[in-house]
């Protein structure tokens, strides 16, 4: 059997915590031995709250292994960013996809999506049902 | 005719108007955004200015091109990749001409105003940079000045406006009464435009 290439996730937020902490929080809820390629892209390059072309270019590179890499952010300057990266052709890996979904909710399951080996729409399906999750 | 050393000194006008209304620009972020506006503008045609020295590209488009990706890698906020759509998409509507005229750089500018306004959904009326941008590419069709003119009054015309894209929408009625940063910078890079075609022509 071929080895399963997984989906790469980038999370993008203003913040560097928040983005760190949301990576961490998914990889734990998708459980032990998920070979989940994950990475963070938050704040600035100077640590300041914002968003970075170059961080979020590094983390896509990071977790591509072929399959695709999907593309969750939280607001404003995060989803323009990556929008224009996308629009320009080559600087983010083929394949890559900004994911229409809530940030946290979105992440864990895209991870959790990620983790059984399904294929970049069903990560991004995954990611955007989220919305329909009510909490009251 | 317009050559590759027209958009870099206009490029260059930029920079320093924006380096002049900084703090302005930042002021007005206060109330309604996250006062950031004026240094992350500073920050990003900084960096256009010093790629351009470096680089020189020779074409029209090729400047304009190589100031948007500029734009998006260094500014950090959403005003980065707004503004670095609206150059880079004028830029490839320019295509690889050495010298444009004013006609097509008209219309290479309306094309990279639709791609602002498809990449952040902002419509006329909402309060943002659209609503110096939209009026200013109308009236380019008539004069550089007149463009500057209809820019300037895009952007005072957005004080009584609610915002309705961006940080300042969730301020709702309370965005009300302030001038639009988006719109006041807008309307220094046409305003820099209406310079630098008058320092050429004498």
């Amino acid at each position: 059997m071929a080895e399963v290439r997984p989906v790469g996730i980038v999370l993008v937020s203003h913040s560097a915590a928040v983005a760190s902490a949301v990576a961490e929080l998914a990889r734990g809820l998708a459980g032990v031995g998920a070979e989940v390629p994950v990475a963070p892209a938050g704040g600035t390059a100077d640590g300041g709250l914002g968003t970075s072309a170059e961080l979020i270019a590094e983390a896509a590179a990071a977790v591509d292994r072929g399959a695709g890499v999907a593309v969750l952010t939280d607001l404003g300057s995060a989803v323009l960013t990556v929008k224009a990266l996308l629009a320009e052709g080559d600087e983010l890996p083929e394949g890559t996809r900004l994911v229409d979904a809530p940030f946290v909710e979105g992440a864990v399951a895209a991870v959790v999506t990620a983790s059984t080996g399904a294929d970049l729409a069903a990560v991004a399906a995954a990611a955007s049902e989220a919305y329909t999750y009510r909490k009251e | 005719m317009l050559d590759a050393d027209f958009f870099r000194r206009w490029m260059t006008a930029t920079a320093a108007s924006v380096e002049r209304e900084a703090d302005r620009l930042t002021a007005l972020d206060s109330p309604i955004g996250d006062a950031d506006h004026g240094s992350n503008l500073h920050r990003g045609f900084t960096a256009v200015r010093s790629v351009l020295e470096k680089e020189a590209p020779d074409t029209p488009g090729g400047v304009l091109v190589l100031a948007g990706r500029q734009l998006i890698s260094t500014v950090g906020g959403a005003s980065g990749p707004l503004y670095g759509t609206l150059l880079r998409r004028t830029g490839k509507a320019l295509g690889d001409a050495a010298e444009v005229s004013d006609t097509d750089l008209a219309s290479a500018l309306r094309t990279g105003v639709e791609a602002v306004m498809a990449l952040g959904g902002a419509a006329p009326g909402d309060k943002t940079m659209i609503d110096a941008l939209v009026p200013a590419v109308d009236a380019l069709d008539r004069s550089f000045a007149a463009a500057r003119t209809a820019a300037e009054e895009g952007a005072l015309a957005t004080t009584p406006l609610q915002a309705r894209k961006g940080r300042a929408s969730y301020l709702g009625e309370r965005s009300i009464g302030h001038q639009d940063p988006g719109a006041t910078s807008a309307a220094l890079l046409v305003a820099a435009l209406a310079d630098t075609a008058e320092v050429s022509r004498g």
